[in-house]
């Protein structure tokens, strides 16, 4: 054990923060996509159904095809990162954005009509108003995205991308276990720290009226 | 003298072309408080909404202080008429300073005139500000709750006020006291006042002319008294409707002292 780590210890290191690199490049390009498309849609009724719709079916394909797919691509395909990339965001994508609609969409109907009437602007209301009360739901769709991505990462090592990957398809091709393992640990316990923080910041962020009543 | 809200032959029309509102003429004199009343669906939130152009009407005119409500700014506009409802609608990630002063928030004022306001007004409308300053609206009752709406409405000092069913949630006691309320702070600050009902005790309470609308078409426009005297037949079918357990109960009264 003392041995294997001697010899990959850091190896291990260095492909952990490649896949940290590769998922979190692609959480903050998806988020500055898909948070502003959200409120986009929240805002033309008639965009939400096909837009979604295209976003779940880039859901859909299986994360191996989706790298072969964007591999012939000018540009994106001169790199594997951005390959990996590329393809990270189109799943990170759906989960976001899907939480971002259905959280303003959620807002009590009456907080917005007041807040219309009252006379803020459009933007007071999305700032003020909106973005707050659907905090909880964008970062519960964050947390899903940020989980999905970690674990799809370890597909990237196929297109040479690097990340944990890599020490995954090394194992299974010299049916080394301990290799497998050692990819695979440190890709889960990325997930679970990603999926704990966040949901720690996501109760942060619950406004008060959702933590129960009580004087 | 110009109104302060006045309706020229007031038409709003959904897209399909349906009529929610059909040529509604209607002057408030200033520091008047007038009710629309109507049952559910007749049009009376519809034209409160056209006031503070939420809705905008399809012809006609809207009237706020001598201007066409089209060639302003509604941002300005909403700014300049206190809005209360049935819910309240406080921001619930809000605490009640915060909530009450969040059209000068708006505005743009600084923080502590904001908070001074706030203070203020909380104890205009009943509230002890060193107890309810920092709550959230979901640790106050349904009555407090109105309370802080009203000091919401009030906190720009806008001349008008808009008020939709803002009573209508409330047990009758609280209901009551609310009123009471309603009726000592307008005394004192003279807003005019354009409030939907389907309550005929509320608005024979609160009001100086009461205006029935039924199916978005104008049926009265009436001062209490008359209104009750009148013999049209809508408007003596709600004040029958109002008046049927006080017939009963004198019916009663009268059959037990006929048996002796």
């Amino acid at each position: 054990m003392t041995a294997f780590l001697r010899q990959y210890g850091a190896s291990i290191a260095t492909l952990t923060m490649e896949h940290l690199w590769l998922t979190g490049a692609a959480m903050l390009f998806a988020t500055c996509i898909a948070v502003p498309a959200g409120i986009l849609l929240t805002r033309s009724q008639r965009l939400a159904k096909p837009v979604m719709a295209v976003v779940n079916v880039l859901q859909t394909i299986p994360s191996l095809a989706m790298f072969g797919f964007l591999l012939p691509l000018p540009w994106i395909g001169d790199r594997a990162a951005r390959i990996a990339i590329m393809a990270l965001i189109a799943y990170a994508l759906l989960p976001i954005l899907r939480n971002t609609y259905a959280g303003i969409r959620e807002i009590d109907r009456s907080v917005i009509e007041v807040s219309r009437a009252i006379g803020l602007t459009d933007m007071q209301r999305l700032i003020k108003i909106e973005l707050p009360l659907a905090a909880p739901f964008i970062l519960a769709g964050l947390r899903t995205a940020t989980v999905t991505c970690i674990g799809v990462a370890t597909i990237a090592a196929a297109v040479g991308a690097g990340g944990l990957g890599e020490l995954i398809f090394r194992g299974v091709a010299s049916v080394d276990s301990r290799l497998v393992l050692a990819g695979a640990v440190p890709a889960a316990a990325l997930a679970l720290l990603a999926d704990g923080a966040l949901g720690l910041l996501e109760r942060r962020l619950k406004p008060p009226a959702a933590e129960g009543t009580g004087l | 003298m110009s109104a302060a809200i006045e309706l020229k032959g007031l038409c709003v029309a959904t897209r399909d072309h349906r009529l929610l509102l059909d040529d509604i003429s209607l002057a408030l004199e200033r520091g008047t408080t007038t009710a629309i009343l109507g049952r559910s669906g007749s049009g009376k939130t519809t034209l409160l909404r056209a006031v503070n152009r939420t809705v905008e009407p399809t012809g006609g005119e809207v009237l706020v202080n001598g201007a066409d409500v089209r060639n302003l700014d509604p941002i300005g506009l909403r700014r300049g008429m206190g809005y209360v409802i049935q819910e309240a609608g406080l921001f619930p990630h809000f605490t009640v300073v915060r909530n009450v002063a969040i059209v000068l928030e708006a505005m743009g004022r600084p923080l502590q005139e904001r908070e001074m306001r706030s203070t203020e007004l909380l104890a205009s409308v009943g509230l002890d500000p060193t107890i309810f300053a920092r709550r959230y609206p979901h640790q106050l009752s349904g009555g407090q709750r109105q309370r802080v709406s009203v000091a919401r409405a009030l906190a720009a000092d806008p001349g008008i006020l808009l008020m939709d069913e803002p009573f209508g949630a409330l047990d009758p006691l609280t209901r009551a006291e609310m009123q009471d309320m309603q009726r000592t702070l307008l005394a004192r600050l003279g807003k005019t006042v354009l409030l939907v009902t389907h309550d005929l005790d509320e608005a024979l309470y609160l009001a100086d002319r009461i205006v029935l609308i039924s199916e978005g078409k104008l049926i009265a426009d009436l001062a209490p008294d008359a209104f009750m005297r009148s013999a049209q037949p809508d408007v003596e079918a709600y004040v029958r409707a109002y008046r049927r357990g006080e017939s009963r109960t004198s019916k009663l009264a009268a059959s037990r002292e006929a048996q002796g």
